[in-house]
């Protein structure tokens, strides 16, 4: 077990290294694509330490996302910043999408499933719809930041270190809140919330937390996107391919894992951009994730991670299994009556002796 | 006298059918009190509007002689209400262990003062590890601790909702149905284990068809018939009990009414 644990350990300071070094290679469209991965590595963690963990599905992530395009947007518009103190106004936008969660948290998360997927829907278009409509949110035109006057050699470092920053803080947050108290409390809720509130799970406080801290998350990495991006526009803001993205990462890897979100937009996201730039028609792209997506959800329902991981366990325990037949014989026969079941003898009269 | 739970006349319709009809009945502090009645007389109703799993449309629940009437299924447990479901419920893709400290929860900051608690800290304190591992060990499934529940036969699930209720240390633990679809060595040690826990201060009120552990376990005995307690009593008292018979068979005019129809 220790072993393995530094095996791990070591894959991902090589990982994070390799990450980090990316934008020296001098690329910068190479850096480009990076600080999109980044940030939707970080947008499925952030996405997962919600419906992951909480098995609520939300395709209203881009709300977030959205509200933290346009805080950002509208403080520079009316400030006019240039310089890297725009670094600094990401928090406010993951602040500003955080206080949108709670109003949103306690009218979605008072239903559940299939209910709860259509109300986050429905306040996404909601928000949507006031972007383009709203003359302070510049309408569909949008909002247009002031140029920045960097390097163009170097002008997408500082997004991607703060992109990688905000994936790296996302899943070491992810870590934590899985095997805290809290983290259970979320997963008793997945997997039955009327026991959980039974057993004294305050629900509705965890899972309106974990949607706030979720948001937060998203919300902050929306005001990334507004400066790297270089515009806010309402399609884009608040895009519903967006939500069905990040879903669509943390199905792939491994829905409700830790790692499963990570290794979904590491796979997804360089896919698109390749995709994009290949196909004239980028409808295409989106068919073929279309198609994707229902091949997961049909085939692999828990994720590549998961499954992978569990067949593995299984060919181990075969070949032990078949390891210490060969060293010890056949076993022994089953009297008739305890093989006709064709399930284990009943393990709990053990007990009873 | 002095009940420690108490429903005093509860009603409870769903659509046309009314679940529960006045319902009033008492368990005294100390007791193992049983409930019994046929298929649809209202007694899994009965526990879901003492534990708030649904709201009464008249009538109250006392504990303690406290109105415990329409709270929120987390209050009535942290008031010291525990039970278990007819189909068990266990978190399946938790461990055994990881089960054990969901429910451990409020307990475990019963004797904090501080508001502001680490929300990061690891789940589940040594002492609460260990006491879920005596627990698991009194129901007899310690080996299981790390496995996760959803491999769990469906005996071992009603032991370790047992143990999960059990270490939130609740005055009163209401069963649904313990012994059913349960093997008899099984539910050998269930009686006994609810005697043992009696024994230790538990009151206990159990749902259950099987009328030889209703019988053998209990101290008294209410039956319910269209959502109406109709007799309660010592066991002994029940087994002859003309009402009792005519609740499980139907009267003689019903067997007319039927054999006609």
């Amino acid at each position: 077990m220790r072993s393995l644990a530094l095996w791990r350990a070591a894959g991902l300071a090589v990982l994070l290294a390799v990450v980090a070094l990316v934008p020296l290679a001098g690329n910068v469209q190479l850096t480009q694509v990076g600080v999109l991965v980044l940030l939707y590595v970080g947008a499925a963690v952030a996405w997962n330490i919600f419906s992951g963990f909480t098995g609520y599905i939300s395709l209203g992530a881009a709300v977030f996302f959205g509200v933290g395009v346009y805080t950002v947007a509208l403080i520079t518009q009316h400030q006019s910043l240039v310089g890297g103190v725009v670094f600094a106004l990401f928090p406010l936008g993951g602040l500003v999408a955080a206080v949108v969660a709670v109003p949103f948290g306690l009218v979605a998360l008072r239903v559940r499933r299939h209910t709860f997927v259509v109300v986050t829907i429905a306040v996404f278009f909601i928000f949507q719809l006031m972007a383009s409509n709203f003359s302070w949110t510049g309408g569909v035109a949008g909002i247009i930041p002031p140029f920045l006057n960097w390097d163009q050699a170097t002008v997408y470092n500082p997004f991607y270190y703060t992109a990688m920053l905000i994936a790296v803080v996302a899943a070491v947050l992810a870590w934590a809140i899985w095997g805290s108290r809290f983290g259970l409390q979320l997963r008793a809720i997945r997997d039955d919330e009327d026991r959980a509130r039974g057993l004294g799970v305050k629900t509705m406080r965890v899972k309106l937390t974990a949607f706030v801290i979720s948001g937060f998350i998203i919300g902050m990495l929306g005001g990334l996107y507004f400066y790297f991006q270089s515009d806010a526009l309402p399609q884009y803001a608040f895009n519903p391919f967006f939500d069905l993205t990040i879903a669509l990462m943390a199905f792939i890897g491994g829905f409700g894992t830790l790692s499963g979100p990570i290794f979904g937009a590491l796979l997804l996201e360089p896919y698109l951009g390749w995709a994009q730039q290949q196909v004239t028609n980028t409808y295409v792209a989106q068919v073929v994730l279309g198609v994707l997506f229902l091949i997961v959800i049909i085939f692999l329902p828990r994720g590549i991670l998961p499954t992978v991981g569990e067949k593995l366990t299984a060919i181990n325990a075969g070949r032990q299994r078949r390891a210490t037949e060969r060293a010890s014989g056949p076993p022994p026969g089953l009297p008739i009556g305890a093989a006709t079941a064709g399930s284990s003898p009943e393990p709990t009269t053990r007990s009873a002796s | 006298m002095t009940a420690l739970l108490r429903t005093e006349a509860v009603s409870k319709a769903y659509g046309g059918v009314q679940a529960l009809n006045d319902c009033s009945i008492a368990v005294e502090r100390g007791s193992i009190a049983g409930l019994i009645g046929p298929n649809g007389s209202g007694k899994t109703t009965l526990f879901n509007m003492i534990t708030g799993y649904g709201r009464v449309d008249s009538g109250d629940v006392y504990l303690n002689e406290t109105k415990v009437t329409g709270l929120a299924p987390d209050k009535v447990f942290a008031l010291g209400i525990g039970r278990t479901f007819q189909l068990t419920r266990v978190f399946s893709r938790l461990t055994v262990m990881e089960n054990m400290i969901v429910a451990a929860h409020h307990k475990e900051h019963a004797g904090q003062t501080s508001r502001f608690r680490n929300p990061f800290a690891r789940a589940g304190g040594a002492a609460t590890r260990q006491r879920a591992m005596e627990l698991l060990e009194f129901t007899g499934i310690a080996k299981l601790a790390g496995d996760r529940a959803e491999t769990l036969s469906y005996g071992q699930r009603k032991l370790l909702e047992l143990a999960y209720v059990l270490i939130a240390d609740p005055e009163i633990i209401l069963l649904d149905e313990p012994a059913g679809g349960v093997n008899p060595t099984l539910i050998g040690t269930i009686s006994e284990r609810i005697r043992e826990l009696n024994r230790q201060g538990t009151t206990f009120l159990i749902v259950e068809h099987n009328m030889e552990f209703v019988m053998g376990l209990c101290d008294q005995v209410t039956v319910l018939d269209y959502g109406n307690a109709v007799v309660s009593g010592p066991p002994e008292e029940i087994r002859n009990d003309r009402r009792v018979l005519d609740a499980y068979l139907g009267t003689a005019e019903e067997d007319d009414d039927s054999s006609a129809a």
